[in-house]
């Protein structure tokens, strides 16, 4: 038997609930950045850093799914906005994935984080 | 049509590497286009969909996916999203877009300053072993 410390524990099952909750909310009012959130929290449960990514696409996908429907229900945006956008992201998305278990995305992140903060200060003074 | 193709190619890259692809894209139709912040966020969520598919083919594939535990943190996860929807239906799109340029900003510096070393991560993780709580995690790690 490993020394656990039962409040650790329950924390470490909890955390990734309250992230999955969280995650939604980012969801739901952004309709993006829920990974960036996901990721940590699923991390803090145990889950190593590929599991914690690979999984939070899965986590993402069920809340997206919710989110689209709602979008689409209230009329924010049609099927047909989004088609134009489809060859270029499945073509990415099969590259992403079959990079994943290949690459280390250190520098990625470095470079992600540079551009997050430039298009965050033109949003907020834009 | 050209940075089209681009855009969503290297965001779907970035989503499927778990590394925020939505965010690309968002900037993409922030600093580059015109189109409305509602609208971009519903086509961003929409086009996910097919390409979270297509990664989770091969992410599950190469068993990387944690099904067991990812199913109670998504049942979390569904009323965050009606909230999120119905706080963006009633706020201001001025402030939407603030709102996800202070997000945005908040995440980038982390990004940038708040990222362990692999090897420190590692080191605390295998310390931290807990009884029960390596199932799904142990075969990878």
């Amino acid at each position: 038997m490993n020394e656990t410390n039962p409040t650790t524990g329950k924390l470490k099952k909890c955390l990734p609930l309250a992230g999955g909750f969280f995650t939604g909310i980012l969801n739901g009012l952004f309709g993006a950045g829920g990974g960036m959130v996901a990721v940590p929290f699923l991390r803090s449960g145990g889950l190593d850093e590929k599991e914690s990514h690979a999984s939070s696409v899965a986590l993402l996908m069920a809340l997206s799914l919710v989110s689209t429907a709602l979008y689409l229900h209230r009329g924010s945006m049609t099927i047909g906005d989004a088609l134009p956008y489809l060859p270029g992201a499945l073509a990415g998305s099969a590259a992403g994935a079959l990079l994943m278990p290949k690459i280390s995305t250190k520098w990625l992140r470095r470079i992600f984080g540079l551009l997050m903060i430039y298009g965050g200060i033109r949003m907020v003074t834009g | 049509m050209i940075t089209i193709i681009i855009a969503s190619f290297f965001s779907a890259v970035c989503a499927a590497l778990g590394l925020g692809g939505g965010t690309v894209l968002m900037l993409y139709f922030a600093l580059l286009t015109d189109i409305p912040q509602q609208q971009a966020q519903g086509i961003n969520l929409l086009l996910f969909l097919p390409v979270a598919a297509l990664s989770l083919w091969f992410h599950t594939k190469n068993k990387l996916v944690a099904w067991k535990r990812i199913l109670w943190v998504i049942l979390c996860g569904l009323p965050g999203v009606l909230l999120g929807c119905w706080i963006s239906n009633i706020m201001d799109v001025g402030w939407l877009r603030r709102a996800f340029g202070i997000f945005l900003l908040a995440m980038g510096v982390h990004e940038l300053l708040g990222q362990k070393s692999p090897d420190k991560r590692t080191e605390n993780e295998s310390s931290r072993t807990e009884p029960g709580g390596s199932d799904d995690s142990s075969q990878n790690a």
